[in-house]
């Protein structure tokens, strides 16, 4: 077997791995899409601010330290403890959870009832605002994140690959981990909105609003659940790719790239969220490798859109999504 | 007492179609053009013309643009700063003159007067524009909305690696040669405020003419049925090929001239991922919401708007407060979020609306009984 086989494959494994953390986020817009009709561009930055407020909280930094500094003219920064990783997460979920709620209450109680666009138009809003708000809360540089994941070449496999075939492939352990939770969440997910009571409520609210409404199901409650959900995937999300490539305001880009994942695979299905991701992570790194030298290369950045663009004409509600009838 | 109709009689149909119908709002905007092009040029200095003037005649051609598509025919777009680098770079090439590379030899076109260098840029991208807008006749609503980022993305690249769009210049960046109307450099480093200003303003001022009427004419019913329902209007006999690609071709023309303007008159040098990033994009998107979706005026406001507020709030919070900068940044960013979430929450037509309100006021004022 020709080097250029080889390389082809560990191009696409690592693809395969991207992919899944693409899918990560993709499943948030899903929750959020199919319950209340909402496509949450806010995403992203969710999975930034979560990020960031983990991070924070982890490290004891005083929130709004350099506004307060620069109104009072004081010089705080940290409480000076170090909290364990879990005790962390599980603050940012309350933080996660409490932002649910007042997104909830200030912002989509009153929206109810408004074109899709509008509500778009809103999240994009909420994005512009949680982007300044975690940067004035916890500052704008880089940081590391670590809750103590695993990170770098996954020795065993380069190993068993190189006595196979006499080239080792690289793949990061951390790409590995996320796979693998990647692949808990969904299953925790799928058995959540299947079999609980709450998920069931869930689906309802997605099938017909005032129908729901009409058999007694709290529509601002589970709209705040799913939220909730949303920011529980976001801050998956962020600690993923936060310990990957650090705590920095590119990770809010992320977003961007999950739409093409999400044109793919159709905006209302869980597993089309996954397969998306995997065919995008996959498709962009086989394309760069390919074709990249022969154009310049960093075709990552505009590959997923386009290939998302070509597919859609042919197939304008993606691969799983529901058949779009029209009438007048 | 101010926009009243009464007492004035139409006797012809002329007058009867005429852009502004009522006298009071025809005399105000007689009084707008005066002010803006007889007074203002001999008032403003260099400051004023570059953090506000040009920023925003530049951005309210640009908000028109992206109004006429997403406000009046519904296609939302968020491919606003790709389609600005095409006519930013088309106007470059045919400024420098345009090099046309056949089986090795070159054919060299001679530079073009910047005025019709701009104009040029603004058909380039139009055709762009159609070609990016094809696949709204089979993908609707948010699809296309993500569609769109593929011109952002794919455009930008292209212009980054792209040797021959930037002169293969070792910068990757280009920057405007010193060109003028009638002798006076209006591009380059020895512009004057007025010029600049005067002939922005001679664009925005045809440009947004232009516009009122398109929309108000049988193009832009068009649009506005496609907009409402798009199987409805076919029922009812508009064709929905020609009318998209229509408001395709009219939005990036109008984006084209801004991103030339952009580039050619008010930066000067340009590098495209920092000037035409998808920010830019949301930028104008922004202005077409605060503004009001499908409304002229509302383009300018939104537009007003959004370029007063930062120059406002870094006045007040840097110079006044004498808070950092990134911390003022930042505030901006939530400010601005903040604003977009009110304004879609208390007025989801925007300023536009807020205007008709109070015109609507003022008629009866001050008896309203």
């Amino acid at each position: 077997m020709p080097e250029q086989f080889y390389w082809g494959l560990e191009a696409a494994l690592n693809g395969l791995m991207t992919g899944v953390l693409y899918a990560l986020v993709a499943l948030g817009f899903v929750l959020i899409y199919k319950a209340s009709g909402i496509f949450n561009y806010a995403q992203g930055v969710m999975a930034l601010f979560a990020a960031l407020t983990l991070v924070g909280i982890m490290q004891g930094q005083v929130p709004f330290a350099h506004l307060i500094n620069a109104i009072f003219g004081t010089d705080v920064h940290h409480f000076g403890w170090h909290l364990p990783a879990l005790a962390g997460i599980i603050l940012t979920l309350g933080v996660m959870i409490l932002f649910a709620w007042i997104v909830q209450k200030l912002i989509f109680k009153h929206l109810v009832g408004q074109e899709p666009i509008i509500l778009f138009m809103a999240t994009i809003g909420l994005a512009y605002f949680l982007e300044g708000f975690g940067d004035i809360m916890w500052g704008s540089d880089i940081k590391a994140l670590d809750v103590g994941l695993p990170q770098g070449i996954n020795s065993w496999l380069d190993e068993t690959t190189f006595n196979a075939f006499n080239y080792g492939f690289f793949i990061d352990n951390l790409d590995v981990v996320a796979t693998v939770i990647a692949a808990i969440l969904v299953a925790a997910l799928v058995v959540f909105s299947q079999y609980s009571k709450q998920g069931r409520a869930m689906r309802a609210v997605a099938d017909d609003h005032q129908a729901a409404l009409s058999v007694g199901i709290n529509l601002n409650f589970i709209w705040v659940l799913v939220w909730s959900l949303a920011g529980f995937v976001a801050l998956v999300a962020g600690v993923m790719w936060g310990t990957k490539s650090g705590v920095q305001f590119s990770l809010s880009l992320i977003a961007l790239k999950a739409l093409p994942v999400l044109m793919l695979g159709g905006f209302t299905s869980i597993p089309g969220a996954i397969v998306g991701g995997l065919i995008i992570g996959v498709g962009e790194k086989l394309f760069e490798f390919l074709i990249g030298p022969m154009v310049g290369g960093a075709t990552e950045n505009w590959f997923a859109y386009v290939l998302a663009l070509i597919f859609l004409v042919f197939r304008p509600q993606g691969l799983f999504g529901e058949k779009i009838i029209e009438r007048v | 007492m101010f926009y009243r109709e009464a007492g004035d009689f139409k006797t012809t149909y002329r007058d009867d179609n005429q852009t502004f119908p009522i006298k009071f709002d025809r005399l105000r905007y007689y009084a707008v053009l005066f002010v803006a092009f007889a007074i203002v040029p001999f008032i403003i200095n260099d400051y004023w013309v570059s953090a506000v003037f040009l920023p925003f005649l530049i951005y309210a051609i640009a908000a028109i643009g992206l109004n006429v598509l997403v406000g009046y025919a519904g296609q939302v777009s968020l491919g606003t700063g790709g389609f600005m680098a095409v006519g930013a770079y088309a106007c470059y090439k045919f400024m420098t003159g345009l090099d046309i590379w056949i089986g090795g030899v070159e054919y060299a076109l001679p530079p073009i007067n910047i005025f019709f260098s701009v104009i040029l840029a603004g058909a380039v991208t139009a055709v762009v524009g159609v070609l990016f807008g094809l696949p709204s006749l089979r993908i609707k609503g948010f699809y296309l909305a993500v569609a769109t980022l593929a011109a952002q993305f794919f455009l930008v690249w292209l212009f980054n690696k792209w040797a021959w769009a930037y002169n293969y210049s070792a910068s990757g960046q280009i920057s405007a040669p010193e060109r003028g109307v009638f002798g006076i450099p209006v591009t380059g480093p020895s512009t004057s405020a007025w010029a600049t200003y005067l002939f922005c303003l001679v664009f925005v001022t045809v440009l947004a003419l232009v516009a009122r009427n398109l929309t108000r004419g049988s193009t832009g019913r068009k649009w506005m049925a496609i907009r409402d329902m798009d199987i409805a209007a076919e029922i009812i006999g508009v064709n929905p090929l020609k009318a998209k690609l229509t408001a395709f071709a009219v939005s990036s023309f109008y984006i084209g001239i801004a991103g030339a303007l952009f580039f050619s008159v008010y930066l000067g040098a340009v590098e495209v991922g920092e000037a035409f990033g998808i920010n830019k994009s949301f930028l104008v998107l922004f202005m077409v919401i605060i503004g009001g979706l499908g409304s002229i005026f509302g383009s300018f406001a939104g537009a007003a708007f959004l370029v007063l507020l930062p120059v406002l709030l870094k006045n007040v919070l840097v110079g006044g407060l004498g808070w950092p900068t990134d911390l003022a940044a930042h505030l901006e960013f939530m400010i601005v979020g903040g604003l977009i979430v009110t304004f879609l929450i208390l007025e989801p037509h925007g300023l536009a609306q807020l205007w008709r309100v109070i015109k609507e006021k003022l008629r009866l004022w001050p008896f309203p009984h």
